[in-house]
């Protein structure tokens, strides 16, 4: 009988196809670097992802919360990671993990929409730019020879753009029969352009291996595919995924464990799915803002100014925070709520990507996020 | 292709289940522009007034404002409020996969699917995207309301109508923007209070997206000219522009916040006269060369793929500037143009094109339903939620995607098991007169079921392309 797996074989060996030559998921993944980017749609509460519980302004602005810190993992004399972020922690003290913190874009308005209009595009205004940093970063690394992929139905800013990107969604529909499967190679067969990609999603389809997979709202399921997608060597080479649900304007302290909770088991399906290719992987989790430094009347917080970002992988110079600490004060917070940003996440990105794909720093800086003053950070990956 | 499959597939929605074929395809055509229905029965229950865009406005406001009360006083109310705020907020989604719902019931009930694939083309030439916080309930009203009226009017009246729409003014934050200068901003100078500034957004898009486009002739200084004048317009139904003159198209003017003063855009003087300065420079801006030339090269795109034939791109912003913006003059240019029949398919179907030709196919109007709006989403186009105000790219590298072309396999097949369905084969005949190919037509032949024959059908390149 043909299963899917056999038919997959069957269908890249037999008919018209074969006389297309060799082909793979992707045009060709050529380079060894891999790259994961969690974009957290909604404004994550860089305090609450690495409290400063050394801080004594923090300790009076979240009082009501500092319990849950007490046996946090420690990452430095100052620093506390969210409690439910246990795999993030042991690559933290593998030396795998870094936080940014006190980061924030060029954006300085509170509105979701524009700030993640901006961080994706990464133009310097809201709607400026119709493609996305990660589509243009796929044109500058290998001479354009990175195969990325976005993990969602429909194509994100952040890789829309003239640089080829896929995307991939495990479907929510039921599964075509074998027997409509079997036909479709004949169906393509006097059209290539159909026949390749029909191909392609087949391969997709066996690179995913999705079968037993919910939807993407499945934290280690996603977490799992994007280790698949990256992990082969014909595979993909960057991969973008949504980790939403972070605007916490009431009941934060349980709304954050669940996110946070999500997003370690994101991570550690993804460490554990992507294997001994975990040292050639920088992962950055990303966010369009932070929070107020202040908890709001309903146990939340408010659209705020920096936050902090998460750099993982066995690329990055890990076990640290990265961060010129403004402090809480409320003199030294932005006007006088949020967390002072001292750090551009633009620099931060590029500064990392350029060390990553070992492109030159500025170049990355000046097609990834135009018109920017900072310079991109250095000694951030190897 | 044929004349008659290329009437039904690429100018119309596909053919459906039961009708007669047109005999002269062209008369078919220019027969739906005179018959166009802007408001068809099936479009009676749906809330797109201006007052009922107003009462949704309400609800929200009062809702926070009551919220901020509770939290004052402390206690229980507040957690009640919010819960109630939930169910508004589940309500208004209920209510999109609703207008979404009658959205494609209209276009499959359509006698003019000509004229509803311009309804689609409009809509998303001045896109609002649902994706945005409380935007799921007015994405539907703006294309019923501001959108359909206008399909077979003229272009400076559907873009008065779809620029100054709720909808639009709440999508690009123009109820935020302020005059620098105007008498609240001197107001806020004596007391204090926040700073709300200007807000570029929607001007800059009406001169990107709406009219000139990019490379247009429009400088910044136009974009910021467009925006002050633009200050002043708001949504009806907010506590704090509870003095604005309502709009005819649902929208408001708050003189108190409008930046005071003469405009210059593009070279030309614009005295204030309040709600009406934006007018006259929205109307002169959609008579502008830039602008026939930009919504040319667009219509031109819809239909005949990338890279439109530049005779047909010429001939459509001549007709365009001709007729001061008449579109069926426009669309009559576009029937009579040899480029748009040529023979080889020139296009990819978008996923939402698709599922309309599978859903006229099936010719079951209970399939549009709650799980074809899921299946949209499925297949990377949800409906009314391109993302971004430049709408749905229209080039065909969007809608080449690998996974979606799994996904329309498996979307046919299981549509194929809930649709009743007749002789396929004879049904590929006639979906697709004689434009079949022998290849497509044997594996149908060859299919175990008619229900995976459909599916093969649905899957085949015919209907992928048009």
């Amino acid at each position: 009988m043909l299963d899917r797996r056999t038919l997959l074989a069957w269908g890249a060996a037999a008919g018209p196809l074969a006389a297309l030559g060799p082909r793979m998921a992707f045009a060709q993944g050529s380079g060894e670097k891999r790259l994961l980017v969690l974009v957290m749609r909604g404004a994550t509460d860089g305090l609450s992802l690495a409290a400063p519980v050394a801080d004594p302004a923090f300790r009076r602005l979240r009082d009501a919360w500092l319990d849950s810190y007490a046996d946090a993992p420690k990452l430095d004399g100052t620093f506390r990671l969210h409690p439910s972020l246990g795999e993030v922690a042991r690559m933290y003290a593998d030396g795998d993990a870094m936080v940014a913190h006190a980061v924030a874009t060029d954006y300085r308005e509170r509105s979701h929409f524009d700030a993640q209009n901006l961080l994706e595009s990464g133009a310097s205004r809201p709607f400026e730019r119709r493609d996305g940093f990660l589509n243009r970063l796929v044109g500058l690394a290998n001479d354009g020879d990175m195969a990325a992929v976005a993990l969602a139905p429909a194509m994100p800013l952040a890789l829309r753009g003239e640089n080829p990107a896929t995307t991939y969604a495990p479907s929510n529909l039921p599964h075509a029969s074998e027997g409509l499967l079997a036909r479709l190679p004949a169906l393509y067969g006097d059209d290539p352009q159909l026949a390749a990609m029909w191909q392609q999603a087949q391969e997709l389809e066996g690179l995913a291996d999705s079968s037993d997979m919910g939807s993407l709202r499945k934290a280690s399921d996603a977490g799992t595919l994007a280790a698949r997608m990256l992990r082969e060597k014909d595979g993909a080479r960057i991969a973008m995924l949504d980790v939403p649900g972070w605007d916490t304007h009431a009941n934060q302290a349980r709304m954050l464990e669940r996110g946070f909770g999500k997003l370690d088991a994101l991570l550690g399906a993804f460490r554990k799915g992507i294997g001994p290719v975990w040292k050639d992987t920088l992962v950055l989790a990303v966010t369009e803002f932070g929070r107020t430094a202040a908890i709001n009347g309903t146990g939340g917080t408010d659209h705020g100014t920096a936050s902090a970002a998460l750099l993982m992988g066995g690329s990055v110079k890990g076990r640290r925070v990265l961060a010129d600490w403004p402090g809480l004060a409320p003199s030294q917070l932005y006007e006088g709520r949020d967390l002072f940003p001292t750090t551009s996440l633009e620099a931060l990105i590029a500064g990392a990507l350029s060390e990553h794909f070992a492109l030159d720093a500025g170049r990355v800086m000046k097609e990834l996020f135009p018109g920017r003053s900072a310079r991109p950070l250095e000694g951030i990956a190897a | 292709m044929t004349p008659t499959a290329i009437a039904l597939n690429r100018f119309g929605l596909g053919y459906r289940r039961g009708d007669a074929l047109p005999r002269d395809a062209r008369g078919w055509l220019l027969g739906q522009i005179e018959n166009y229905d802007p408001a068809p029965p099936a479009l009676g229950d749906a809330k797109y007034a201006a007052e009922d865009i107003r009462a949704l406005i309400e609800q929200a406001s009062d809702i926070q404002s009551d919220l901020r009360d509770a939290q004052e006083m402390g206690g229980d109310k507040a957690d009640e409020i919010r819960a109630m705020r939930q169910d508004l907020a589940k309500e208004q989604r209920q209510g999109f996969v609703g207008d979404v719902a009658l959205r494609a019931r209209l276009a499959l009930e359509s006698d003019t699917p000509f004229m509803e694939r311009m309804v689609h083309f409009w809509a998303n030439h001045f896109a609002v995207s649902s994706d945005k916080d409380r935007m799921k309930a007015l994405v539907g009203p703006h294309e019923f309301g501001a959108i359909r009226p206008h399909v077979t009017g003229n272009f400076s009246d559907m873009l008065r109508a779809a620029a100054l729409h709720p909808a639009m003014l709440a999508y690009l934050d123009q109820f935020r923007s302020q005059g620098p200068n105007s008498d609240a901003e001197r107001r806020r100078e004596r007391r204090g209070g926040p700073s709300r500034g200007l807000n570029e957004n929607l001007g800059r898009e009406i001169l990107e997206l709406h009219t000139l486009g990019v490379g247009g002739g429009y400088t910044q200084e136009d974009v910021k000219e467009l925006a002050r004048a633009l200050t002043g317009w708001t949504l009806q139904g907010l506590p704090y522009a509870k003095a604005a003159v309502p709009q005819p198209g649902g929208g408001a003017f708050f003189a108190f916040i409008h930046e005071p003063g003469e405009r210059v855009i593009l070279g030309q003087r614009y005295a204030d006269t309040g709600a009406e300065q934006a007018f006259a420079i929205l109307d002169d801006l959609a008579q502008h060369p830039s602008t026939a030339r930009f919504i040319a090269t667009k219509l031109a795109r819809h239909f005949t793929g990338d890279t439109p034939p530049q005779t047909l791109v010429d001939r459509l912003a001549e007709s365009f500037t001709e007729s001061g913006g008449h579109l069926p003059t426009l669309y009559r240019t576009l029937v009579g143009s040899e480029e748009v029949w040529a023979d080889e398919p020139l296009k990819f179907r978008t996923p939402w094109d698709w599922s309309l030709a599978m859903l006229r196919a099936g010719g079951e109007p209970r399939l549009a339903d709650r799980k074809f709006a899921i299946m949209l989403r499925e297949l990377g186009q949800e409906a009314w939620t391109p993302g971004s105000p430049a709408g749905w790219d229209d080039r065909d590298a969007s809608w080449t995607g690998a996974n979606a072309l799994l996904r329309k396999v498996e979307a046919a097949e299981r549509f194929a098991g809930a649709a009743r369905l007749e002789d396929v084969r004879e049904l590929a005949e006639t979906m697709l007169p004689g434009s079949l190919s022998q290849t497509t037509r044997a594996i149908i032949a060859g299919a175990e079921s008619n229900e995976m024959g459909f599916a093969l059908l649905m899957a085949s390149p015919e209907m992928l392309r048009r």
